[in-house]
């Protein structure tokens, strides 16, 4: 039997913990009652209300894996955001947050689905790859997976303590970072925005038939979809997921 | 007024408000040229005022929908943009 329809409903999670990731972005750890589970990539969107009954609300991708226990929000702070700074300067551990969620199943993968699997990130659009790479190692699942990530500093790669140490001793999983404004002395990666000679040299083979999952600002996002298809990727086997230009 | 350019997958929120089957994933047919592709792969245009998914072929509206919050809410749901839309169980 299929799983029955449900309709979506606005619940309070509580926060158990928070943890800053880089000085931009910070993760919240929530239990959220009644939650039946998400499927990396998936998205919550989350709700603001002020005194006054003004509401302001956000999408965020979930960036924990669906066999983890708690469901994990990864928050970049945008300085003029309406919802941003109060999640990452103000919320605490034992407060309430209203959300609901999961939504959208189009930008998600399950280990099922095989691979190759190839993620293009831009900054904080890493959160639901996050989800997807920490859900292909808890299943045990060992389709290939190239990362591509693009941080403005090696000090702003988000997860990099955790991508170096899940991609070491695991030869399907490649990691290959550029940075686009500074990089540290020595640095023998790439230290540019994603180009399609980049793409070229990273993506697996058109003939390999990966499936491609984009997520970051708007101009990143289309600009290696677009570079994908030039090189000869399936348009349907490429998805993508735009932050758009601010977020908040 | 902001209005972003994004995936139908941000559409996905305010659309589940009104079905109960998952929509990124159901396929639509543009009733302007014909093409199919699933909701998520098309254009969403999101601001204060709603949402309109856009077809990722021909840029034709889709689907328009507007929610009045104050009070009971109301929803306006314009589908005169898809020939049909294929919603399906998830297995």
């Amino acid at each position: 039997m299929a799983e029955a329809p449900r309709k979506l409903a606005w619940c309070i999670a509580e926060v158990v913990e928070t943890s800053p990731d880089t000085s931009r972005t910070k993760s919240l750890f929530l239990e959220i009652p009644g939650w039946e589970g998400h499927r990396a990539g998936q998205h919550i969107d989350v709700r603001l209300t002020a005194e006054d009954g003004y509401q302001a609300q956000r999408s965020y991708s979930i960036a924990s894996a669906p066999e983890d226990g708690r469901v994990e929000l990864l928050v970049e702070r945008l300085d003029d955001g309406e919802v941003s700074p109060y999640l990452t300067d103000e919320l605490r551990a034992g407060d309430g947050l209203e959300l609901r969620g999961p939504i959208g199943g189009w930008f998600a993968w399950e280990a099922r689905e095989g691979g190759p699997l190839l993620l293009v990130a831009g900054g904080s659009g890493i959160a639901p790859l996050m989800a997807m790479i920490r859900h292909r190692q808890a299943a045990g699942n060992d389709t290939p997976v190239r990362l591509l990530f693009s941080s403005r500093s090696y000090e702003g790669i988000i997860f990099r303590d955790e991508l170096e140490r899940l991609a070491t001793g695991d030869e399907t999983l490649e990691i290959i970072h550029t940075l686009t404004r500074s990089a540290p002395p020595g640095w023998e990666g790439y230290d540019r925005r994603i180009d399609e000679e980049m793409l070229g040299e990273v993506a697996f083979s058109p003939d390999e038939r990966p499936l491609t999952y984009i997520c970051g600002p708007t101009p990143l996002v289309e600009t290696v979809a677009t570079d994908l298809v030039g090189l000869g990727h399936e348009p349907a086997r490429v998805k993508t997921e735009r932050f758009g230009p601010t977020g908040g | 007024m902001d209005e972003h350019r994004l995936d139908g997958n941000a559409a996905a929120g305010v659309l589940a408000e009104i079905f109960t089957f998952e929509i990124t994933t159901a396929r639509a047919a543009c009733a302007h040229c014909g093409a199919t592709g699933e909701v998520g792969a098309q254009m969403a245009y999101v601001s204060e005022i709603g949402t309109v998914v856009r077809c990722s072929a021909c840029d034709n509206a889709l689907i328009r929908v507007v929610r009045q919050d104050d009070g009971p809410q109301r929803y306006w749901l314009d589908l005169k943009g898809v020939e049909y839309l294929q919603l399906r169980e998830r297995l």
